[in-house]
């Protein structure tokens, strides 16, 4: 993606109303802070100078959801904590994306017990998964570019 | 063990008819759920075993009955010294006296087994569940408990258990 086309010295580029949405979101996409397990360690580090998120427009970590844009659900959840979790979701405004990150958020991992939700996909609709325990840097950064070349396909007609 | 556990497993015995176990060097006394209260009192107002380190329970289904033990760990400061009590409880619902009243620090012991054991501990000021989430049904430590939650995956029954599966929706 990128500018179409420029027309001469007048200061004007011409793309799609989609594209220029999607460039938009895809960088400026706020993630939550939202650490749960050892997969936040992770995500720290993902977030610190070695890595450097704020490459791909997450400066922040967003500590309100009210701010963010996409939930990294970093670790597992517990059934107490499920309840918790949808509120958070909920709470943020759309659009809004969310990254299950590791095999307990993406399935529960290790833990198949009563405790522990067996993937966030039964409590908040998951864009990516993204497999790991925990997950490197690295694989979450893919995720995120995994996610932002979906967020950059939808059209018109999936905002709709 | 030296002469001072000695004197006080002793003299506990005497005074409410009570048995001893030693396990390499550490001595339990068994205390029949009724007179778990007085004893704890006697311990530390008498003994000066004046905290409480530990109170937790054992679900020992289906090898024996009773079926749970509920276990107290009492320390002393001025002597150094430990003693463990052992309450032997049956029942599916159990219950016995609480020692809260003697030892406050009880109080979310004795919630967490309500929680994950089930039993009840008679004049508690607040036995509710302190970790599951209190719509919670079954008490998940006892040995009867279902283990597991879900069926694993493989190729040749993924679909059958991916199509049960409830998915959240936007």
């Amino acid at each position: 993606m990128g500018i179409e086309q420029k027309l001469g010295n007048m200061g004007v580029a011409t793309l799609r109303l989609e594209q220029a949405v999607n460039w938009a979101r895809t960088n400026a996409m706020w993630p939550m802070l939202f650490g749960l397990a050892c997969c936040a360690i992770e995500m720290m580090s993902t977030q610190a100078s070695d890595n450097d998120l704020s490459r791909f427009g997450m400066e922040l970590m967003r500590a309100s959801p009210r701010q963010s844009d996409l939930m990294i659900v970093a670790g597992r959840v517990s059934r107490k904590m499920a309840p918790v979790l949808r509120r958070l979701y909920d709470q943020m405004p759309d659009p809004k994306w969310v990254i299950a990150m590791g095999d307990c958020a993406s399935c529960g991992g290790v833990f198949n017990n009563y405790a522990i939700v067996q993937g966030v996909d039964e409590v908040v609709p998951v864009d990516v998964y993204v497999a790991g325990c925990p997950p490197r840097p690295e694989a979450l950064i893919h995720g995120i570019i995994t996610l932002h070349e979906k967020v950059r396909g939808e059209t018109v007609k999936d905002w709709a | 063990m030296n002469e001072y556990i000695n004197d006080t497993v002793q003299s506990l015995k005497d005074r409410f008819g009570l048995q001893s176990i030693e396990f390499r060097g550490d001595i339990s006394l068994m205390v029949p759920p009724d007179k778990i209260v007085e004893v704890c009192r006697a311990l530390r107002d008498d003994f000066g075993f004046d905290v409480l380190a530990a109170e937790s329970a054992v679900d020992y289904w289906p090898e024996q009955t009773p079926r749970f033990h509920l276990i107290y760990q009492l320390y002393s400061m001025v002597h150094n010294q430990r003693v463990g009590l052992r309450v032997p409880l049956d029942g599916n619902a159990p219950s016995l006296p609480s020692v809260t009243g003697v030892y406050p620090n009880a109080n979310w012991h004795e919630r967490e087994i309500w929680d994950m054991f089930g039993v009840r501990f008679e004049g508690h000021p607040d036995l509710r569940r302190i970790i599951m989430p209190y719509d919670w049904e079954g008490h998940p430590l006892r040995k009867d408990y279902p283990l597991g939650y879900e069926e694993v995956e493989f190729t040749f029954n993924f679909d059958e258990i991916d199509g049960r599966k409830p998915y959240a929706k936007e």
